[in-house]
Order: C-alpha cells, then sequence, then structure tokens
C-alpha cells in the first residue's frame, strides 16, 4: 500500500486543506478560542482545579449540578449563536448596491445555518433541559431523576454534539442548507463536502442525550413524586415539564429516524430523498416537521410553567384557574402533533389539506389564549413585586402576544402565500422565540439563581439586561416585519433596492442593543457573584415562593430534602407556611444516594471521536471508537456498586448548621 | 406511608404532617423508563414503516418485491425469531423460580435462535445485493434494507446484550438487579419480535401480492 | 360569504397631503397622534406620556415617515388581484385578532400597575386565594375559540377560493372574464441559479425576464432541475414551490401594466440571492411586440441547450430562444433530457405495474461519452435509470416507444 492510500485510510477526506488558515475572520476566532481556551486550561490548571471539577462536576450525577452545567453550556452555546446573528445583521446592513459586504455566500450560509442550529439544538434545548433538570426534582420533593447517570450521559452527549458544531468552524466547514437541511440541497449531489454531515452527526449526538433526558425526565415524574402529590397537586411548571417530556420522547425519534435516512442517502448511496430511482423529498420536508414543529412546543411549554410559577411568586397569589392552565398545556401537546404542514403550505398541498393544517394552528392559540388570560387573573388583586424575573414576565406577556398575532396571520393559508419565507416570518418565530423562549429563561435564571447558588442576582444588571434585550428586540425585528410586507426573502445574501436598506441599518442597531443586553447580563453574573455576600439569602425563600424547591436551603444539600415533604396543596411550600409547619430537626435517617461516575464523559467522549471520525470518512478511527464506546457501556453495566448512603450524622450536621444558621438570620 | 393515611384528611383545625418521618423509598423507575424508551423506538420503526409505505412501490424501473422475495426462506427466518421469543418466556418462568442455570440454558438457546435469525438475515441481504438489487437500485429497495436492516440491527444488539447479561447472572446471580435487566431485555426481545411481525406482513406478504 | 375589503391606501393620502417642509409635517401629524392617544391612556400613564412625548416626537416622527413608506410596501399595494385578495385577508385576520389583542395588552399593563406592590390603593383588594371563576375561565376560553371560529370559516372559504391550482373566475373584483378567455400558459423551470420560462403558446422561451398581457389570466406550470424553489412575483401573487420532479401549478392575473420583480423564495444554493427576474406586464399589442422581439433575438432552445443551460450559473444575463425543441418541458418536469434516460411518468407506470422485474435491476446507465463531450461536460458520476428503447426513424431521428422524437 503506497502512502497516499495509508494517508486516506487513516485521514478519510481530512487534508490540511480543510483548516481554513486562508479565511482572515475564521482565523481570528480561532485565535480567540484558542487564547481564551488555554488561558481558561492554564488557569484550572494554576489554581488546581482539575481534580475538583472532575469529582464534583464532570462526573457528578446530582441532579442539580447537571441542571447548573446545561446551563453553562447553553449560555457559552448562545455567545456563539449570537455572534453569528450579528453578522448576519451587518451583512445584510451593508450588502447594498454592489456592496457584496464581507461574508461571501460561502461563508454566508453557513453562518445562518450554524445560527439556527445552534440557538436550537445548543442554546435553547440546554437551557430548558437545565432547568428543568433542576427544578423538577426539588418541585416535586425528589432527591434525585430516576436514572442519574443515565442524566450525566445525557449532558455529555449534548457536550459532544455542540463540540461537533463548533469543531466546524475551524476543520472543514458547516452547511449551508439551511437549519433544516432540506434535500435535494442536503444530498449528497448538491451539497458533496462534510458540512451537512457535521450537521447530521452533532444533531445525531445530541439527539441520543436529548431523547435519553427525556425519558428519565418522564419517568421521574411519574415515579417519583413526594407523597400526597397527585397529578393535579403537581406545580405548573412539573406539568408543563411532563409534557415537554413526553414530547421530546415522541419526537425526537422521527428527527433520529429522519437524519438516518438523510445520512444512508449520503454515506451508502440510497434514494430516500434523492430526485432520482423513485426518491421523493417531501418525505423529507413531511418527517423533519412532525418532529419540528412539536419541537417548537417542547422549547415554550416549559417557560410557560416558567411564568405561571413566577406570575404567582410575585403577586403573591394562587396561580388563577390551575385546572384549566394543565388542560391547556395538555391540549397543546397533543395539537403540536397536527400541525405540521403549516410549514409548507405553498409545497402544493390540496386546499382541504391546507385549511385543515391552517385551522389545526388556529385552534393551539386558544388553549395558548387562555394562558395568557390565567397569568392576566392572577396579576388581578394581585400585590405584585416588580422583581427583575417579573419584568421580565410582563415583557413576555405583551411581546407574545404579538407574536401569537402574526403566528396566526401566517396560518391562514393563502396569507401565507405572500408571507411564507419572507422576513416578516423570521420576525414571528423570533417574536415567540425570544420573546417566549428567551425572556422565560432569563426570567428563570434570575428567579432560581438564588436557590442554585444561595444570593440573588444584582437587580440593576438585571434591569438592564432586560430593557436592552425588550428594546433591542423590538428594534431589530419590527423592521422585518415591515421587509416581509415588502416581499423580501430570508437567507439572502446581498440585496438590489436601495429603499430597503434603511431597515436593515435599523435592525443592525436592535441586535447591537440585545449585545448591551447579553453583556448586562454577564456583567450581573460577575457583579452578583462580587456582592454575594450582601446578596445572600438564608433563608432559602428569597421570594416567598410557592413550591418545594423553596422549603430547602440554598444551595440544597446533595440529598435535597433531609425528610421527604408530605404534600397536600398544589402550592405545597405556601401551604407549609400558611400552617407554620416546623422544620423537622431531629430523627435523621441515613440517605440512599447514587454514587458519582466518569462512564458517561467518557462514552460520551467516544461518541464525539465517532462523530468526528464518520464525518470525515475515516473508517478506521470510526470502527475504533464505536467499538470503544460500546465496550466502556458494557463495562459500566458490570459496576453494580452504584449508590450509598449518606450516614445519618452527616445529614444531621448539616441539618443543624442550617438550623442555626436560620436561627441567628432571623 | 402509614402517616400519609394518617394525615390525608384536610379538615379544618387538623394538624396537617408537612414531613415524612420514615424513610422514603420511591417505587423503581426502571421498567417504565425502558418502556417508555421501546415507544421511542416504536417511532423509529413508526417512520421507517411510513416511509417503506410511501416509496415500498417506487422500484424506478427496477425489480418488486415480489421478483426478489422467498418466502420460504423468510418463513423459515420468522420462525426462528418468534421461537426465541418463546424460549426468552421460559428463562423468565425459570428466573421466577430463581432457577439460575436452567434461566442461562434458556437464555443461550434465545441467543442461538437470534443468531439464526440474523444469520438467514444476512444471507438474503447478500444475496439480493449479489443480484444487483442492493439498497442504491431504487426507493423500494433502500427503504426495505433499511427498515429491515434497522431491525436486524437491533437483533444484534439484543445478542450482544443477551451475552453481556449471562456473564453478569454467572458472576452475581439472581441479584434483583439482574432480575431487573432480565426483564428489560424481555421487553426488547418481544418488541422486536412485534415489529418483525409487521415487517413480515407489511414488508414480505403483501410485497409479494400482485 | 361576503368578505369586507379594506383599502390600505390611506397611508398614501396622508403622505400627498404631507408639505415638504418638515416642520409643518411636524405640525400635521402631531393631531391626529393627540387624538389617537387620549382615549386608551389611564390618567398615570397619560401624566408620563404627556412628559415623555416631547423626546419621543423627535422619534416618533421619522419612524412614522417611514412607516409610512412601508405602506407603499409590495405585499400591501399589489397590482394582482389574487395577490390583493391575499392582502385583503391578511388586513382581516389582523383586525379580528385585534379585537382581543389589543385588550389583553391593555389589561396586562393595567393589572401590572394598579396591583403594584407601592399601591396602598389597590391593597384593599388584595386576595392571595382568589384563583378560580367559572364566568372568567369560561370568557377566557370562548373569547378566542369565538375569534378563531370566525377565523376558521374564512380560512376555509378562503383556502379553496385563492387554491393556486383553482383556475381563475374573475380578472378584478366585479370583473368576469370574457367568455372563449383562455389563460396564457407559461412553464417555469426552476435552474440553478436562474429562471427559464417557456411559452408554449407562442413557442418561445426566455431566461430571467418574462412577459405576460394585462388582465389576462395567466396559468402557470413550475417545476426545477436539481434542488427546491419558490416561484414568486409579490406583486401577482403568493409564491408556489418549484421542486425538481414534480409540477406545481400557479393561476394568477396583473391588473397593472409595468415592470415587476421576480425572485426565488427558498433558499437554494449559493446563487439564490442573484435568482431574480423582471416580470413585464403588457398591454396586448405590447405583449405581441415582446413576443416578436424574442422570436427574433435567439435561435432554438434545443435539448442539448438546455443540459448546458441547467449547469450552475450566477448572475445570468436575460437570454431569448425564438423556439422551442418539442415536448421539452415535459421532459425537464419527467427528468429525461438526456436520451438515454427513461422519463418519470413512463417509469411511474412500470412500477404500477410491478417495475421490470429483475431483468430491470441492471438498467442504470450515465450520460455517455459523446453527448458529455458535446456539450463540453465533464460530470463525474451522474447516474440514473436508462430509457427503454431508443428508436430510430428512418431518417435517422430518435424516437421515443410513444413516437416522439426525443
Amino acid at each position: 500500500m503506497n502512502t497516499p492510500d495509508l494517508a486516506k485510510l487513516i485521514f478519510g477526506r481530512l487534508t490540511l486543506e480543510a483548516i481554513p488558515y486562508h479565511e482572515p475572520i475564521l482565523l481570528g476566532t480561532f485565535a480567540m478560542v484558542a487564547i481564551g481556551g488555554i488561558a481558561l486550561l492554564g488557569l484550572i490548571t494554576k489554581a488546581k482545579l482539575w481534580g475538583y471539577l472532575w469529582k464534583e462536576w464532570f462526573t457528578s450525577i446530582d441532579h442539580k449540578k447537571i441542571g447548573i452545567m446545561y446551563m453553562v453550556l447553553g449560555i457559552v452555546m448562545l455567545l456563539r449563536g449570537f455572534a453569528d446573528a450579528l453578522m448576519m445583521r451587518a451583512q445584510q446592513a451593508l450588502a447594498f448596491n454592489g456592496n457584496p459586504g464581507f461574508l461571501p455566500p460561502h461563508h454566508y450560509d453557513q453562518v445562518f445555518t450554524a445560527h439556527g442550529v445552534i440557538m436550537i439544538f445548543f442554546v435553547a434545548m440546554p437551557l430548558v433541559t437545565g432547568l428543568m433538570n433542576y427544578v423538577v426534582p426539588l418541585q416535586i420533593g425528589a432527591r434525585d431523576v430516576a436514572f442519574p447517570f443515565l442524566n450525566n450521559f445525557s449532558f455529555w452527549m449534548t457536550v459532544s454534539g455542540a463540540l461537533l458544531v463548533m469543531a466546524s468552524l475551524f476543520v472543514g466547514e458547516f452547511a449551508r442548507t439551511g437549519w433544516l437541511a432540506y434535500p435535494p440541497l442536503s444530498g449528497l449531489a448538491q451539497s458533496p463536502d462534510v458540512g451537512v454531515d457535521y450537521y447530521i452527526w452533532s444533531l445525531q449526538v445530541a439527539g441520543v442525550g436529548t431523547t435519553l433526558s427525556g425519558i428519565n425526565l418522564v419517568a421521574t415524574i411519574v415515579k417519583m413524586r413526594a407523597p400526597g402529590m397527585s397529578m393535579m397537586k403537581m406545580p405548573v411548571f412539573t406539568w408543563t415539564s411532563l409534557c415537554t417530556n413526553v414530547l421530546i420522547v415522541a419526537a425526537f425519534p422521527v428527527l433520529t429516524a429522519c437524519l438516518v435516512l438523510l445520512s444512508l442517502d449520503r454515506y451508502a448511496g440510497t434514494n430516500f430523498f434523492t430526485n432520482d430511482f423513485g426518491g421523493n423529498a417531501m418525505m423529507y420536508v413531511n418527517l423533519i416537521w412532525i418532529w419540528g414543529h412539536p419541537e417548537v412546543y417542547i422549547l415554550v411549554l416549559p417557560v410557560f410553567g416558567v411564568f405561571s410559577e413566577i406570575v404567582s411568586t410575585f403577586s403573591r397569589k394562587r396561580l388563577f384557574g390551575y385546572a384549566s392552565m394543565v388542560y391547556a398545556t395538555v391540549v397543546i401537546t397533543v395539537l403540536s402533533y397536527l400541525v405540521w404542514l403549516h410549514h409548507f403550505f405553498t409545497m402544493g398541498s390540496g386546499a382541504s389539506v391546507n385549511s385543515f393544517f391552517g385551522i389545526t394552528t388556529m385552534i393551539i392559540s386558544i388553549p395558548t389564549g387562555a394562558k395568557i388570560f390565567n397569568w392576566l387573573f392572577t396579576m388581578y388583586r394581585g400585590r405584585i413585586k416588580f422583581e427583575v424575573p417579573m419584568l421580565w414576565t410582563i415583557g413576555f406577556m405583551v411581546t407574545f402576544v404579538i407574536g401569537g398575532m402574526t403566528g396566526v396571520m401566517l396560518a391562514v393559508p393563502p396569507a401565507d402565500f405572500l408571507l411564507h419565507n419572507s422576513l416578516f416570518l423570521i420576525a414571528h418565530f423570533h417574536n415567540v422565540i425570544i420573546g417566549g423562549v428567551v425572556f422565560g429563561i432569563f426570567a428563570a435564571i434570575n428567579y432560581w439563581f438564588p436557590k442554585a447558588f444561595g444570593y440573588k442576582l444584582d437587580a440593576f444588571w438585571g434591569k438592564c439586561s432586560f430593557w436592552f434585550w425588550l428594546v433591542g428586540f423590538y428594534v431589530a425585528f419590527m423592521p422585518l416585519y415591515v421587509l416581509g410586507f415588502m416581499g423580501v426573502t430570508r437567507r439572502m445574501n446581498h440585496f438590489e433596492d436601495p429603499s430597503l436598506q434603511i431597515w436593515f441599518q435599523i435592525a443592525a442597531v436592535g441586535a447591537g442593543l440585545i449585545a448591551l443586553g447579553i453583556g448586562s447580563f454577564i456583567i450581573q453574573l460577575y457583579v452578583s457573584w462580587k456582592r454575594r455576600d450582601e446578596l445572600r439569602d438564608v433563608s432559602g425563600d428569597p421570594w416567598h415562593g410557592r413550591t418545594l424547591e423553596w422549603a430547602t436551603s440554598s444551595p440544597p444539600p446533595d440529598y435535597n430534602f433531609a425528610f421527604t415533604p408530605v404534600v397536600h396543596d398544589s402550592d405545597a411550600w405556601w401551604q407549609m407556611k400558611e400552617h407554620k409547619a416546623e422544620r423537622r430537626t431531629e430523627g435523621y435517617l441515613p440517605i440512599h444516594m447514587p454514587k458519582n461516575t466518569g462512564a458517561g464523559i467518557i462514552i460520551a467522549g467516544f461518541a464525539f471521536v465517532f462523530g468526528f471520525a464518520m464525518i470525515w470518512h475515516m473508517w478506521i478511527l470510526a470502527g475504533l471508537s464505536f467499538v470503544a464506546l460500546l465496550v466502556t457501556a458494557i463495562g459500566h453495566t458490570f459496576n453494580y456498586k452504584r449508590d450509598y448512603y449518606i450516614p445519618a450524622e452527616e445529614v444531621a450536621r448539616t441539618e443543624t448548621a442550617r438550623t442555626e444558621e436560620l436561627a441567628n438570620h432571623v | 406511608m402509614s402517616d400519609m393515611h394518617a394525615t390525608s384528611a384536610t379538615g379544618a383545625g387538623q394538624k396537617l404532617q408537612f414531613w415524612m418521618k420514615e424513610d422514603h423509598h420511591p417505587a423503581n423507575g426502571t421498567l417504565l423508563g425502558f418502556w417508555i424508551y421501546l415507544m421511542s423506538d416504536c417511532l423509529i420503526f413508526a417512520c421507517l414503516f411510513a416511509t417503506y409505505g410511501v416509496l415500498g412501490r417506487s422500484y424506478a424501473g427496477g425489480p418488486s418485491g415480489a421478483d426478489l422475495f422467498e418466502l420460504p426462506l423468510v418463513a423459515i427466518n420468522t420462525t426462528m425469531l418468534l421461537l426465541s421469543s418463546i424460549t426468552y418466556g421460559f428463562a423468565v418462568l425459570e428466573m421466577q423460580k430463581n432457577r439460575k442455570g436452567t434461566m442461562m440454558a434458556w437464555l443461550v438457546v434465545t441467543g442461538l435462535f437470534g443468531a439464526a435469525f440474523l444469520g438467514i438475515e444476512l444471507y438474503e441481504f447478500a444475496h439480493l445485493i449479489h443480484e444487483g438489487a442492493g439498497p442504491q437500485r431504487s426507493a423500494f429497495l433502500s427503504s426495505f434494507f433499511t427498515l429491515v436492516g434497522t431491525h436486524g440491527l437491533h437483533v444484534t444488539f439484543g445478542i450482544v446484550w443477551l451475552i453481556t447479561l449471562l456473564f453478569q447472572v454467572g458472576k452475581h446471580g439472581l441479584t434483583a438487579a439482574n432480575k431487573r435487566r432480565i426483564m428489560c431485555l424481555s421487553m426488547f426481545w418481544h418488541f422486536l419480535d412485534v415489529v418483525w411481525i409487521g415487517v413480515f406482513t407489511f414488508v414480505y406478504l403483501m410485497g409479494v401480492l400482485p | 360569504m361576503i368578505l369586507p375589503r379594506f383599502s390600505w391606501r390611506w397611508g398614501q393620502h396622508i403622505e400627498d397631503r404631507v408639505p415638504d417642509n418638515p416642520r409643518t409635517w411636524d405640525n400635521v401629524s402631531y393631531g391626529p397622534q393627540k387624538r389617537i392617544g387620549v382615549p386608551f391612556c389611564v390618567p398615570t400613564i397619560a401624566s408620563i406620556m404627556r412628559m415623555s412625548m416631547k423626546m419621543l416626537r423627535g422619534l416618533l416622527i421619522p419612524a412614522l415617515a417611514l412607516l409610512l413608506s412601508g405602506c407603499d410596501a409590495v405585499l400591501i399595494s399589489p397590482a394582482g388581484d389574487i395577490a390583493r385578495q391575499q392582502r385583503d385577508l391578511i388586513a382581516i385576520s389582523v383586525v379580528l385578532m385585534l379585537i382581543i389583542i389589543i385588550p389583553v395588552i391593555v389589561m396586562i399593563l393595567l393589572f401590572a400597575w394598579k396591583y403594584r406592590e407601592s399601591n396602598k390603593a389597590a391593597h384593599a383588594e388584595y386576595d392571595p386565594e382568589w384563583s378560580h371563576s367559572t364566568v372568567l375561565e369560561l370568557i377566557v376560553w370562548s373569547a378566542p375559540l369565538m375569534i378563531i371560529i370566525a377565523l376558521g370559516a374564512i380560512t376555509w372559504t378562503s383556502t379553496h377560493k385563492l387554491d393556486p391550482y383553482r383556475p381563475l373566475d374573475r380578472i378584478a373584483p366585479s370583473q368576469p372574464i370574457a367568455e372563449g378567455t383562455k389563460p396564457l400558459v407559461v412553464e417555469v423551470v426552476a435552474l440553478d441559479w436562474k429562471w427559464l420560462f417557456l411559452y408554449p403558446e407562442q413557442g418561445i422561451a426566455t431566461v430571467n425576464e418574462m412577459a405576460a398581457p394585462v388582465d389576462r389570466p395567466i396559468e402557470f406550470h413550475i417545476t426545477a432541475s436539481t434542488v427546491m424553489n419558490a416561484f414568486f412575483v409579490p406583486s401577482l401573487a403568493g409564491m408556489i414551490y418549484a421542486m425538481p420532479g414534480m409540477e406545481t401549478k400557479l393561476h394568477a392575473v396583473m391588473n397593472k401594466t409595468g415592470d415587476f420583480e421576480g425572485i426565488s423564495a427558498n433558499y437554494s444554493g449559493a446563487g439564490f440571492s442573484d435568482m431574480r427576474f423582471r416580470f413585464h406586464s403588457l398591454s396586448d399589442g405590447d405583449f405581441n411586440a415582446w413576443v416578436a422581439k424574442v422570436r427574433a433575438g435567439g435561435g432554438e432552445l434545443g435539448r442539448d441547450d438546455y443540459l448546458k443551460l441547467e449547469q450552475p450559473s450566477e448572475r445570468e444575463p436575460v437570454h431569448y430562444y425564438g423556439s422551442v425543441s418539442q415536448g421539452l418541458y415535459d421532459r425537464i418536469l419527467n427528468r429525461c433530457v438526456e436520451s438515454n434516460r427513461m422519463c418519470q411518468n413512463e417509469m411511474m407506470a412500470l412500477d404500477k405495474q410491478g417495475g421490470q422485474g429483475i431483468v430491470g435491476t441492471y438498467n442504470v446507465t450515465s450520460p455517455d461519452a459523446s453527448t458529455l463531450s458535446r456539450l463540453g461536460l465533464s460530470e463525474a458520476e451522474k447516474r440514473y435509470v436508462g430509457a427503454l428503447c431508443v428508436s430510430r426513424t428512418t431518417d435517422g431521428v430518435a424516437v421515443s416507444p410513444a413516437g416522439r422524437p426525443l
């Protein structure tokens, strides 16, 4: 065998050419990431933190730590996804009158694809998953999730997927197909390079994690609720989490199957979505939206729960219409499977099919509207404290109804014929995703941060962040609504009509304001950490909360609750306070807990290598890493000693310390 | 749980109990979790079936199922898998009687039937590819190979798992954890059997119909 | 059902009245603003608004001017009857939803303001356990339900009425189609990255430019060569996808003469942004002159020419073909422009009969070397199902089994 063949055998199609050292923007980015990364690694090494990180975080199966790691991942990836957004806004604001802008199509097309993929899969998903992971077991009075190891593994699979997307920046390139990679454009004939393969493998690897975490949380909520917590006494956030995870379990396999078929087309030469040999690209479009529409609700349902918690907490009032809130959530869950075709009314379905899907889409706005009203009437006759989470909530309610309205406009098929694929559509879904999901995440971070870290977040920078985001959102996306009416299509690299430019410039200013909003949030984190002693909350219940997570200390001990709470009401902790329930301070028992394990991160690491090898056709490495993955997984099943007991004395020590702290505080 | 009952009546003035005195052991969620996993896996098969339903008659001017499928071979294959499900059932019965040795023997028999099934399937695939009717020839063949191949892949993993379990039972005996695992694999195995009945009917039987 | 017609022209009327001097413009717009402002504002909010009004005015007025220019937007004042009806539908749905959206937004702000903790006056109303009211919940569910029932009914009727596959029944409101008017058929092919238009009636073809007589119904047959695009002339009618191996249809009519823009409204790869064309809406006489110009301006679009044209190119200039090889569009649609390739309609007919059996297995071929060299193409690996049989007539012209020349 001669050398070139050997190189091909080992490196597949990876050559030095794949490193974009001739692209100044990418080189600059790489330099920044490399310097930042090395600095971070250096700092960790210098502070001798590796052991701590490995033992206390990376291998941790504590749902609280995994939740926090998910949030960190989401925020880091938000920076990447938002950098893409800034580049797009800048490109579109510049590329007029023959000016090609600074991003040629080859790059620009990767940027908008990566922006969509990253924001949905590696920002929004980790953030809502992290939130559910952290809060749900606490809200239901459990000590951990049903499958703690699986939880750790799911997280690291998501990280591996995110790493694959990031790798595409510096080795090879990302897909140039749009975030859903419709064939035939994403097929081998039209996209022969590695971009779509990065797309496929990053989503597949992360998708395993997402599906498993969905299974995990469903089992947790169904099986591990505190005694007395019947389904109709679950906190609303737990309810929306249950529905979300049911959606995850029922939707992500469709994505997996759909991407498997696409990868077979690309790797094995099959003809599912090709133009010839009987393939049918419409199959892909249908399958991906059967996953894609529920995905929207996977993102938004948890934040509906977040807002429900926040509105009632800060209005100091029971949530209005608990039962109708629950039914609305369940109705949305079911209906989300009956609307997927509204994403392609313009692909020539018959009028009856189109109107069926148009009307089902509109029907979803009924339970959603009911939810808005319920929040409204929760505020009614309340005593509203305008803390930062509540500001986000008010901002959400106003913004989201506007997004809902434009959504229903798009649901009328003949109207959609004009507005489909236009910047109006872009404005609409950012209106609901930023106005809904992002505002909800920030509300949730401000709300639950004191629970996770024991001190509140700085309110001044929190308000700065809120106002920059809110105003920035309107300045960035209202122009896009107008541009939609001007017949401007999405994903354009440059424009001819100079009268459009002013709108793009306004939108770019809006993106700048949002950047300030993100900046304020990061400053908020830093300032709060600096002022942590002033902002300290000893009570464990800084907002006068209503649900069980506020019944334990902040941050909660590893075991969450020394004694399992008994629930009599949907607002269990509120009721305890009303009844002046005493904290139990004696009779501690040893607590049964799961043990940390490194298997999750190792298996996910092999999955990353496997994905990378498959992308570059390094068949030997792919085979080896797959075998390694399998062997590690099997090896892990031979470990039968996965749990331990926290001795009663240790529990007593922890709890006594807290008793003293509470006494000193009051 | 006893004090739960004692305090569940929420009468006015009655003092509610808010913290459990004794240890609380939530029900084990493994079987439920595994069942949910199976349902999600079932959805993958549902997608593949749907794909086959849409593309299964797109022969691209090539051969159809009626031209390619050899029903007697598939019938033998189906028998293998059905038998393996029955023998797995015997293994579970033995497990319930705590008879480790016979249980393991039945598991071995199950694995052998599974391997026979795989062998016949691989022979069929090789034969088709040899005839030029590989997955690239038409959308029908693509969806056929993918649906049947995905099922075969599941059986392969089932066998790997089965072997792993044999070692684990051999080493640790019929502990609660191992019994739970045997039950999970049992669900998995029977699930594959049910899927195969769908494949047999929908792909092979209906495929050879004119 | 009679749908109300909304006029979106008010923006233009105001603009007409606006004097050139920006100072006076300032005065003109302040009046209505004040009048609109009052009924919506509760006293407390009004006082804040008064304070910031001066500040806002500096921002609002240019913003308003910009918005008015937005009212000129093509989707709001289109030139085609279909686009106009679609626009009306947007207006109707907005108005219907505003019935509920405006009160909701007002209530959100009102409740948030009124029940704030620092408002001691509202503390008397505070009721921490008030969380259920059957009447309110009925309203909460039925109010959106009513709106959706109305909107759903409109959706059902309008979706059927404006189905792009449905032949037109009018040219404009109260202007029925004259007896015996046949629609102008235009066959549209989205190529990488340009548009090909074939006029079967006129026997001509054009690239990146099309024309149609004003007030004559047009029937578009739309397909694509490799990837998905969407055919969209915003002023004429809503978009419809152009997809390889599939045909979509669009019926529309243009009611004004003029020069309009057409685009691809679905991202299709590197050259997508320049995939635009001009749509000339012409009087009958001008249209005939245009057809004559096209006829005079170019040679034949044969199958070889198409195969060359099909190759990816960006910013393709307008060009004309005086004649078109017979049945070319059908061959494009059925993906058998190459002479040794089986047409998809034939393939589907064969598949319906159960395929071609084992013998058909090996009927896979590629463009032959002579064709490739004739076209100057070097396509590495393009494989497709082979044509069943190619016979030649006595004078050497290849014909398909159906007897059509290839």
